[in-house]
């Protein structure tokens, strides 16, 4: 009994190994992982630029003059209008949004999702409903969403909870059903029940999907905001892309769009170191 | 146990008459039909037969996972209705808990009642030792090889007091060599703890190896067709004359019933 184990640890990494075969003489892997996620979008850039030019259009603006928006919307000092360093106030006002209704959504869609994948009266009693809710697109609930939470933020904040509820849902009851049924088991017979059979092995066997879900529903928060920022608010991002459609400021529509795309990847990225150091148990599971 | 004598024994666990029929679509398949059997306190008994015969069903009635279609089991004669931490079943695929390391694992019985966290992590420290796995402490099960993943689900068992350990073909995905040290260091727990054993297996020679007594299961329907105390004196030897002679007859025991079976199939 008190052999030490013989056996080696069955899951080394391997990770080592192969980045030292591949690395080159004057590239460490990680630069040349950077340059390439880097050169696809500049060739992207330059092909915009002159494709403008070449075209000839007053339509769509070149790379250079979204970059000067760009810095007048972040220093101002350029344009002197409206929109002039105001990304502060726009950024603010949608990343509350976003992040208020993916937190809604996660407050309720997480708990439900739970209870609906492991107890089958409620699978019964909430599934039907669910189902037949979840193809109704987003948008189309934009008339009611005005009528109930009014012209505002809040009209916002609900379109984005629901665009983030159903992929949140739907991944947390998934993971719960694909959790092997022995680790319910095992937690029985070591005396595990109830609340606490939530808490200690539910919760924690369906987190590798409740993650899947979550960063699939962050992507659908920043998607809806611009529908959502739609309702006839003076501040975010979204509104800032449809007054800059009503006025054909097309550096401003890109503009806006930039942010958002920024805002979404950092903090999709947020979420991923999250989903790494929550999930450190399962190598599998990291992005 | 002052004065065992003064009291009447109680029967450890009881079998009584247990039946299970599984409905598959519109079938109904007789797993088990009429199971009796009686286990003493301190006994290791190695359940035997082909695949199909019950075995794992009977195991998965006793553990509570399961419930009898017909007929009782008792511990200490009080029936069994669910799943307890007396009773402690060690899975052929482990059954960690993935995102528990080691030591989390083996302590999760004894976090579930409510001690003290000294009282856990004395408990804890002691099954770690008696498995050898100190120094994989921290380690999640994905970092661990087969052996050492069941070492510590028989020690998160034994951890939480268990006192009838159930193993439903532990050491099946194990290799010969690991499998070999896994059967020595159980019959060491065993000798030490004085758990009860109900060990499920299809190989002869490890029944024979381990057990105080075998008991030969056969199928259509899911029954017990012997039941035979092994005599063979401890440690024993595998390439002993009278080991062999013991491990033969329950082969032959074994596969005559299987030929019959063939027989009557083609039949």
């Amino acid at each position: 009994m008190s052999t030490v184990p013989s056996e080696l640890p069955a899951a080394v990494s391997d990770a080592e190994g192969a980045a030292a075969s591949s690395r080159q003489p004057w590239l460490t892997p990680r630069v040349r992982g950077l340059l390439l996620a880097i050169a696809f979008p500049l060739a992207l850039v330059v092909l915009w630029h002159y494709l403008v030019v070449i075209s000839g259009t007053r339509l769509v603006p070149t790379p250079y003059q979204v970059g000067v928006m760009m810095w007048d919307f972040i220093f101002g000092g350029v344009h002197d209008d409206a929109f002039s360093a105001t990304i502060g106030t726009h950024l603010l006002a949608s990343m509350q949004r976003v992040y208020g209704g993916f937190a809604l959504a996660i407050v309720i869609g997480v708990p439900l999702g739970l209870l609906i994948g492991k107890v089958p009266l409620m699978r019964q009693m909430l599934d039907p409903t669910l189902s037949l809710l979840r193809p109704i697109p987003v948008t189309a609930w934009l008339p009611l969403s005005m009528i109930f939470f009014g012209l505002g933020p809040r009209s916002a904040v609900f379109l984005v909870f629901l665009g983030a509820f159903y992929p949140i849902l739907l991944n947390t009851i998934f993971g719960v059903r694909s959790v092997d049924v022995r680790l319910f088991e095992a937690a029985a017979m070591l005396g595990c029940d109830g609340s606490r059979m939530f808490r200690q092995i539910v919760l924690p066997a369906a987190m590798p999907s409740i993650f899947n879900g979550l960063r699939l529903a962050h992507g659908f928060a920043w998607i809806l905001i611009v529908v959502g920022e739609m309702t006839g608010v003076p501040t975010g991002l979204g509104s800032v892309i449809m007054d800059g459609r009503t006025l054909s400021r097309t550096d401003l529509v890109i503009t806006g769009m930039i942010v958002i795309g920024v805002a979404g990847f950092i903090t999709d990225r947020m979420i991923l170191a999250l989903n790494n150091r929550v999930l450190r148990w399962s190598p599998q599971h990291h992005g | 146990m002052a004065d065992p004598a003064a009291k009447p024994r109680r029967q450890f666990l009881t079998v009584r008459d247990v039946t299970k029929k599984f409905r598959i679509g519109a079938n109904t398949v007789d797993a088990l039909a009429r199971v009796n059997l009686t286990i003493s306190k301190g006994e290791f008994v190695c359940l035997i037969g082909a695949s199909g015969c019950g075995k794992s069903t009977l195991l998965r009635i006793i553990a509570g996972f399961d419930q009898p279609t017909d007929g009782q089991v008792s511990l200490y004669e009080q029936p069994v209705s669910g799943p307890g931490s007396n009773r402690g079943m060690v899975f052929q695929d482990y059954a960690l808990f993935p995102w528990m390391n080691v030591r989390e694992n083996i302590s999760f019985g004894p976090r579930q009642k409510g001690m003290t966290k000294q009282q856990v992590a004395k408990i804890t420290d002691e099954y770690l030792h008696m498995v050898g796995l100190e120094k994989f402490a921290d380690r999640f099960p994905h970092q661990l090889s087969g052996g050492m993943k069941q070492r510590v689900a028989i020690a998160r068992v034994l951890a939480n007091e268990c006192e009838l350990l159930l193993m439903d073909e532990p050491f099946g995905a194990l290799d010969a060599i690991t499998r070999e040290s896994l059967q020595q260091e159980l019959l060491e727990i065993w000798a030490r703890t004085g758990v009860t054993i109900i060990f499920v297996t299809h190989s002869v020679e490890e029944a024979v190896l381990l057990a105080d007594r075998v008991v030969v299961m056969t199928a259509g329907p899911g029954r017990i067709e012997t039941d035979i105390t092994i005599d063979l004196a401890r440690p024993r030897e595998v390439s002993a004359i009278d080991f062999n002679q013991v491990r033969r007859d329950i082969t032959q025991r074994l596969t005559s019933h299987v030929v019959r079976r063939d027989l009557t199939t083609v039949v």
